[in-house]
């Protein structure tokens, strides 16, 4: 794994927090393969045409790497040309956050990267190594509770349909955790980046008020 | 065809620009700069541009942040994110201007991760031109926009020359209200272009938008000190208010003297976005207001001659009043 870093000035790969510092890369990367194994819509994504990389070609970064999601280091195999959305869902079988437009134009795909909200589809993989991702199933408590926003949510009856949920809480967590007291424009204004079919944004809203309104930090990350 | 997954390409995350430079020289036209990839995974994604080797400049410390200057201006790393430029204390207390523009880029996720020199770089956003057809821009010998059924809502007043796309920019006419410098390292070593002159219209190159070459990164931009602390206008109108970009948008640093109610203008610099292929540098506005009275009147006379010479198109006729009340507005409100 010694060239995996590409010369970039990047932490030490911490693959020692689930194999032992002797293990081999072929263990690595039967690791790799076992726990991607479950998510079986990978196949299909994959082969498309042109898609995926010459075998032959040895340039450029390493592709097996490690990720910091939900706080659990997640060892996977990412193409050069992967978005952190098609990782998220069709690697790591993280499906609650969603693909709709896949071109940074409706918010669904939204995740934490190091706290700060961002489009997993127009994010590359292979940019957020060493990075602390966040996505909707990394917010429930040490005992399995609802996030504060998540249970606001529930209690201001916010989705409708529910699809553009998942990024409309992550936007609205990472709003919170820089600004636990927002005023319900600054709240749009953080959330103006997730689009809702349903219009049920004024619910949203709603949400993300009860939410800070308990006076406490409200993420626990 | 799916046009989700991006076509195979290798990756490459120099930790220096020296090292992107040397990287992009290499790969010569298979290469592609890649700042925040907002722009870049559209056209990935759509496999319309498929570059062999694409330079990461993510991951390039020395390429971010803003760092004020000896001259009292600042110097700002291309690869800052206009958030970053958004919530800086320096731009927002010395260059507003830069800072009210950033704010109005696209939607917040994507200035959490678009860059400014990304954001002043991106291609023309004509929607023929996007959706791949075989257009001057893309190196054919038609524009799809201008024709009797073509839809050109959005493009160009002023300066079309085969091509009639707009800049699209939020920040690019902010800049150059504010007399930016753009540095430039490219394998012939580093160069300054002034702001006026970085953007490039059909006319000079019209399958580029800057004056940035292939293998061409641009690094910094640096703000003189000249325009700290001015009296600064800026509006974007578009159809939404997130992520659309501005149907015309309007960048003013102006410098005034005399007391509250009788002010004179004694310096101004003014661009407009989305009118034209650059953001147009309106130096009639400039000439006609300097020196004069900071008045409504003042303010009227600068919209009207703002769009004297406007040639609109069949569907931007709109576009006519709307710089005028824009031009109007900063002159009277800045």
């Amino acid at each position: 794994m010694a060239d995996n870093t590409n010369g970039r000035d990047l932490p030490e790969p911490q693959f020692d927090q689930f194999v032992s510092k002797a293990t081999s890369r072929r263990q690595f990367i039967k690791g790799v393969i076992a726990s991607g194994a479950a998510v079986s819509a990978s196949g299909y994504l994959f082969t498309l045409a042109g898609c995926s990389p010459n075998p032959k070609s040895a340039g450029g970064i390493e592709r097996l790497l490690t990720l910091n999601v939900n706080g659990q280091m997640r060892p996977v195999d990412v193409l050069p040309n992967e978005t952190l959305a098609m990782t998220l869902r069709y690697k790591l079988g993280l499906t609650g956050t969603k693909l709709g437009c896949d071109r940074g134009e409706c918010g669904a795909c939204t995740v934490t990267i190091d706290g700060v909200a961002s489009y997993s589809c127009s994010t590359l993989t292979h940019s957020v190594r060493g990075r602390k991702i966040t996505t909707i199933e990394g917010l429930e408590g040490a005992n399995g509770e609802l996030h504060k926003v998540q249970q606001a949510m529930i209690d201001e009856l916010g989705p409708q349909c529910g699809f553009c949920t998942p990024g409309q809480i992550m936007s609205a967590v990472a709003l919170l955790d820089a600004n636990p007291h927002p005023t319900r424009d600054e709240v749009r204004h953080a959330l103006s980046g997730n689009l809702c079919r349903c219009g049920a944004y004024d619910h949203y809203l709603n949400a993300v008020m009860r939410a800070a309104g308990n006076g406490e930090r409200v993420s626990q990350a | 065809m799916s046009r989700d997954m991006m076509s195979a390409f290798e990756l490459y995350q120099p930790d220096s620009v020296q090292g992107a430079v040397d990287l992009l020289a290499k790969f010569g036209k298979d290469g592609w700069a890649l700042a925040g990839g907002n722009d870049s995974f559209d056209w990935f994604k759509d496999r319309i541009k498929r570059p062999k080797y694409v330079v990461d400049l993510g991951g390039i410390a020395s390429l971010k942040g803003v760092r004020e200057m000896p001259d009292g201006g600042v110097e700002i790393g291309a690869l800052t994110t206009l958030t970053d430029i958004e919530r800086n204390s320096v731009i927002q207390g010395k260059y507003k201007l830069l800072a009210d523009a950033a704010r109005r880029v696209a939607s917040p996720q994507i200035r959490n991760s678009g860059t400014i020199g990304g954001n002043v770089s991106q291609d023309a956003r004509c929607w023929y031109y996007r959706y791949g057809v075989n257009c001057y821009r893309a190196g054919g010998n038609t524009c799809f926009a201008d024709t009797p059924q073509g839809q050109n809502r959005e493009h160009c007043l002023f300066g079309a020359s085969r091509c009639v796309a707009v800049s699209p920019s939020d920040t690019a006419p902010a800049l150059v209200a504010l007399d930016a410098t753009m540095v430039v390292l490219g394998p012939k070593g580093q160069k300054e272009v002034k702001a006026d002159d970085f953007f490039i219209g059909p006319n000079i190159d019209i399958q580029r938008m800057t004056v940035l070459e292939k293998g061409e990164v641009l690094t910094a931009i640096r703000l003189p000190a000249e325009w700290a602390g001015a009296r600064f206008y800026f509006e974007k109108v578009a159809d939404r208010n997130t992520w659309d970009f501005p149907l015309v948008n309007i960048a003013a640093a102006i410098k005034v003297s005399g007391a509250a109610g009788s002010e004179k203008i004694d310096a101004i610099r003014i661009a407009a976005g989305a009118v034209q292929c650059v953001p147009r540098r309106l130096t009639v506005v400039e000439g006609v207001v300097t020196g004069q009275p900071k008045t409504e009147d003042t303010a009227k006379l600068a919209g009207q001659s703002a769009v004297r010479g406007a040639t609109p198109l069949n569907f931007n006729h709109f576009k006519i009043p709307l710089l005028q009340n824009l031009v109007t507005r900063a002159i009277r409100d800045a």
